[in-house]
């Protein structure tokens, strides 16, 4: 049984790097998971030594039973996708775990220029719950088990999260045999 | 060791402690799908392991009207502080006396080591095994065999 990742990489996904890069890494992320928290700065290694032979993509799987404040935090990176901040909101996020209440996601969004009333609407109203709940669902059909989960160009990472490891899986999957 | 247990044999039943005053049979489970799912020990060191994975996607497994049974051979006490910190949804069984009794009548123990593989089944509701799936050592499984195979029943 080898989990694959469903469905593959889309132009709904949330992407840095060139769409034709030779190799995709996609993680599925809990912004209040301290591995994920851990993860953050590996990846940022890993884009800056691949450059633009990576594309990264960041999907939602927030454990909500875990960590109470995963479900918003990931709305709230949604919430800024939408108005083109998401990747600057993921980096707040990860770079403030110990800081998630709501009142702290606004706070992230006006920094970013976002409203922070239509932010903080957005996640009282729950306009990005249907978003994150397709990621989730996507992760459980890919085989995610456990966050961070990592998939390079469409298999499941089974290694170690570290960036050397990582860095030799990733250059052997876009080296054409 | 005995190979595990493969789809089309009839579940072996088993009654185990499923906390420190209740015990729980299989056959009692009978009218509905079991997914049974063996794991080497509590309190793995990653947060979001398989167990906890598997407790978010609950509600899908549901669904299928399944229920899920967790297993490993520590203790009741362990079992409960285990739930509590991680505040799962479903129950764990202590395969723990005699040691991992179960987990050898389903071939999913390490007698090496000392506790279960991490090794899935599905069950359908008359208790035969309709899909089961051992995990290579240092690799959590994922829900999707388990919904695939769900589905399967269906």
């Amino acid at each position: 049984m080898t989990a694959r990742l469903t469905p593959p990489v889309g132009t709904g996904d949330h992407a840095q790097g060139p769409a034709d890069a030779p190799v995709t890494l996609v993680e599925y992320g809990d912004y209040e998971c301290p591995h994920c928290g851990r993860a953050y700065p590996m990846v940022k290694a890993i884009q800056r030594s691949l450059g633009n032979d990576l594309r990264f993509v960041f999907r939602n799987f927030p454990l909500a039973k875990s960590h109470e404040h995963a479900e918003h935090a990931a709305e709230m990176a949604e919430a800024a996708g939408h108005e083109g901040k998401f990747w600057p909101m993921h980096d707040l996020l990860f770079e403030h775990q110990d800081a998630l209440e709501d009142g702290d996601l606004v706070g992230y969004a006006a920094s970013l220029g976002i409203d922070p009333a239509w932010a903080a609407g957005a996640l009282a109203q729950g306009v990005f719950t249907e978003r994150v709940r397709e990621d989730f669902a996507s992760g459980v059909k890919s085989g995610v088990n456990g966050t961070p989960t990592f998939f390079i160009n469409g298999a499941r990472y089974d290694g170690l999260v570290h960036p050397t490891s990582m860095i030799e899986a990733l250059v052997a999957a876009a080296t054409p045999e | 060791m005995s190979p595990l247990l493969a789809a089309g044999t009839p579940a072996p039943d088993f009654t185990l402690p499923k906390s420190p005053d209740a015990n729980l049979r299989l056959a009692d489970s009978r009218g509905h799908p079991v997914i049974l799912a063996f794991y080497p020990a509590d309190w793995s060191p990653v947060c979001g392991d398989e167990l906890t994975v598997f407790n978010e996607v609950l509600p899908e497994f549901q669904r299928y009207h399944a229920e899920l049974l967790g297993i490993s051979v520590d203790g009741v006490w362990s079992h409960k502080a285990y739930v509590s910190a991680r505040r799962f949804e479903f129950p764990l069984l202590a395969d723990f006396e005699p040691k991992g009794a179960v987990s050898r009548a389903y071939g999913a123990y390490r007698a090496q080591d000392g506790f279960s593989e991490r090794a899935l089944f599905v069950l359908d509701s008359a208790g035969v095994i309709r899909w089961s799936y051992l995990s290579p050592v240092g690799v959590n499984p994922g829900a999707d065999g388990i919904l695939a195979a769900l589905e399967a029943l269906k």
